[in-house]
């Protein structure tokens, strides 16, 4: 990372076994997903846009591991990883990646559009910055009905140049609504970096702007982004107390399949470098030195996932698609 | 029953269903303390209090976003924009948002949300504060877009739009907040979405129009009935969907339409309900369909040239005429 992080590295301590084969767990399914689906992209089976979050796993691991499963999740286009450790089912994820009926939406949504209303996830989101203002609404909602849920809203950097970043941050402080803010700051929105984009490159610091706890957070590491939600999420469930986290991450991959080397834009040596700080190999040392996981139980991480992405596939694979009635559906919503 | 105001109709709509359901708030700029630019809200901050009655900054995207999140998880949010030149400034929210998010989840999360102000031309408001804003919302397929004429079409159908589970825009007009009219006073009084209106019955020729362009198409038929052609009047009421069953009907029976629409022409309402007519019921017609359109012009602030903007009693009337005497048929 090119910034220096204000807070100390998480100590590792206090972590039991299950909590650290979770974390390890979630960071590689979604890595495992990912990698199946850009296998089925280069096939042909999954079609449009499709943005892999590769690299960035520790930020949607660490934040879920915080929430409690009636809290609520939001995101943008790059949300597999955010739906999948929010509890979907990941044949029913990849099924929509392949649009077939058996999709969380039917097929309907595609990778940029996962909906998963038993889980509380609200979506993929794709117009940038549009979601902001909906989780600032999800919060109002909550207080309203005067339930103590709080609602993490992901977004990248480049929805930090958009209107609809501050309004959603100002009404939020200005109405005190139970939204914990994550910027995943990949330093690159497409092509543009931070320091063509921002005249304040240091995102955490709107927080002070509008009046909230803000913080930068190393998005690389799981435990740090996992205490930074949790007490987020204590000040959101308690006081009402929106924050700004800037998890300070980065894709190894290019920004969406069609842009594969993503290198253009930045250095090979860049790429590099950032995948020394890979958040699972990370993690996965870490939890193998402190004793609480042992080889033993990486590997079978390893497997269980392996084989659930690939009864993913065949479930999608095996889905049909949708009937052609189904373009009609869903435009209002459907009578009970 | 009782006469009031189409201004008092929404007001006592607004109120019947916050009391009726507690899951109904009002939220906009100026909506509380103030009583609403146009005072559609007075008095209800006092009722309902500021929980359910939010007063927002100047952030139409903003806080359109937030009426369109809380109605995802079940809350039915009525977003009263100050007037309906400035949803272009949540016009995002609204298509990319709140009419896809149904479609795009499959049916798991719908938005039950009614975004609501006056639009359409008024007096010397100019090019900013004048424009017909429907066109921008009935083109997108998951919106429903409704035009009230009558202070009990205000009434019955902003009742109707809050009950609705889907995003319905609903465009007043300040040159009919102080309308007067009998309205129903029963908290159970609905008037469906989706359905015209016969507002004059007539044999000679059927005018479609809504907003002020239907009080001016009455005028009209009373002066042409004077020369003895009986113009019959429909008022779609509902945009979005369109009842073409009622206006198709009424051209079988007349074999004549002239389409009346305050804003510009091109490719608007107009264009789309003489296309209807002319796939449905082409050979009933005795003429071909004619639209009396607003001018391809922004607003002006003069008042001579704003006279020329707006379709008048007088052009809607020559329509008729010319629509009646075409083929020689009278
Ligand atoms: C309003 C809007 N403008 C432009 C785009 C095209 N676009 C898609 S993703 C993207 C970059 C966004 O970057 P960032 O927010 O940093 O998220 P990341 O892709 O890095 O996760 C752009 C410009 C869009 N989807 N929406
Ligand atoms: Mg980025």
């Amino acid at each position: 990372m090119a910034k220096t992080m204000t807070q100390k590295a998480a100590p590792g301590l206090g972590l039991d076994a299950d909590l650290a084969r979770k974390l390890l767990r979630d960071m590689i399914l979604i890595r495992r997903f990912e990698e199946k689906a850009a296998e089925a992209y280069a096939l042909g089976k999954i079609g449009g846009f499709l943005h892999l979050s590769i690299g960035e796993e520790a930020v949607a691991a660490g934040a879920t591991s915080a929430l409690r499963p009636d809290d609520y999740a939001i995101s943008t286009y790059r949300e597999h990883g955010h739906c999948l450790v929010k509890g979907s089912d990941p044949r029913r994820v990849m099924a929509e990646l392949f649009g077939r009926i058996d999709g969380l939406s039917k097929g309907k949504g595609g990778s940029m559009h996962l909906f998963d209303k038993e889980h509380n996830f609200l979506g993929g989101h794709a117009i940038v910055g549009a979601h902001l203002p909906l989780a600032a609404g999800v919060g109002f909602a909550i207080k309203y009905r005067g339930g103590d849920q709080v609602i993490v809203c992901y977004f990248g950097d480049g929805a930090v140049p958009e209107g609809e970043f501050h309004e959603a941050l100002n009404l939020a402080s200005l109405w005190k609504l139970p939204v914990v803010w994550i910027c995943e700051n990949n330093r690159y929105a497409m092509g543009t970096s931070l320091e063509r984009a921002l005249a304040q490159t240091e995102i955490y610091k709107f927080g002070q702007t509008y009046g909230i706890p803000c913080e930068p957070v190393d998005g690389m590491d799981v435990l740090v982004v996992r205490d930074a939600v949790a007490r987020a999420v204590d000040r959101a469930r308690h006081d009402k107390t929106p924050t700004l986290l800037e998890a300070r991450t980065y894709r190894f991959r290019g920004h969406s399949m069609r842009d594969p080397a993503g290198a253009v834009y930045r250095t090979k040596e860049e790429v590099e470098r950032e995948k020394l700080r890979d958040p699972i190999l990370l993690f996965r040392d870490r939890a193998l030195k402190a004793g609480v996981l042992s080889e033993d139980d990486a590997k079978k991480i390893e497997k269980d996932v392996n084989d659930l992405v690939d009864e993913a596939v065949a479930f999608a694979e095996a889905s049909p698609e949708p009937e052609p009635s189904e373009l009609f559906t869903d435009i209002f919503k459907e009578p009970a | 029953m009782a006469v009031m105001t189409y201004r008092e109709a929404l007001n006592l709509a607004l109120r019947e269903e916050m009391r009726r359901d507690p899951d109904v708030f009002v939220i906009g700029e100026e909506v509380g303390l103030y009583e609403g630019a146009y005072k559609v809200t007075q008095g209800l901050l006092k009722e309902f209090g500021p929980k359910r009655i939010v007063d927002t900054p100047i952030a139409e995207s903003g806080f359109t976003g937030v009426g369109i999140g809380a109605a995802m998880v079940g809350l039915r949010p009525v977003v009263e924009m100050m007037t309906f030149n400035f949803a272009l400034l949540a016009l995002d929210q609204i298509v990319n948002s709140a009419a896809k998010l149904n479609y795009m989840s499959g049916g798991q999360y719908n938005v039950p949300i009614v975004i609501r102000g006056p639009g359409g031309p008024a007096h010397q408001l100019a090019a900013q504060h004048s424009q017909s804003m429907e066109v921008y919302f009935y083109h997108v397929p998951g919106l429903k877009v409704v035009r009230p004429s009558t202070p009990m079409d205000a009434k019955g159908l902003l009742k109707s739009a809050i009950r609705d589970d889907n995003p319905v825009i609903f465009i007043e007009s300040e040159t009919l907040y102080n309308v007067k009219g009998e309205v129903s006073e029963d908290p159970d009084f609905l008037v469906p979405l989706g359905q015209a209106a016969v507002r004059r019955e007539g044999t000679d020729v059927t005018v479609i129009a809504y907003m002020g362009m239907m009080y001016r198409a009455m005028e009209a038929a009373e002066e042409l009935a004077k020369d003895g052609i009986s113009v019959e009047i429909v008022d779609p009421r509902t945009l979005q969907p369109l009842d073409t069953e009622t206006i198709i009907r009424s051209v079988r029976k007349t074999h004549r339409a002239v389409v009346v629409e305050a804003g510009a022409g091109f490719a608007g309402m107009g264009s789309e309900i003489a296309t209807e007519i002319t796939e449905e019921a082409f050979d009933d017609l005795d003429a071909p369909v004619a639209r009396v359109t607003g001018a391809q012009a922004p607003m002006p602030y003069a008042r001579s040239l704003e006279r020329l903007k707006t379709p008048t009693k007088e052009k809607i009337a020559d329509a008729i005429r010319q629509v009646c005497y075409a083929n020689g048929s009278r």
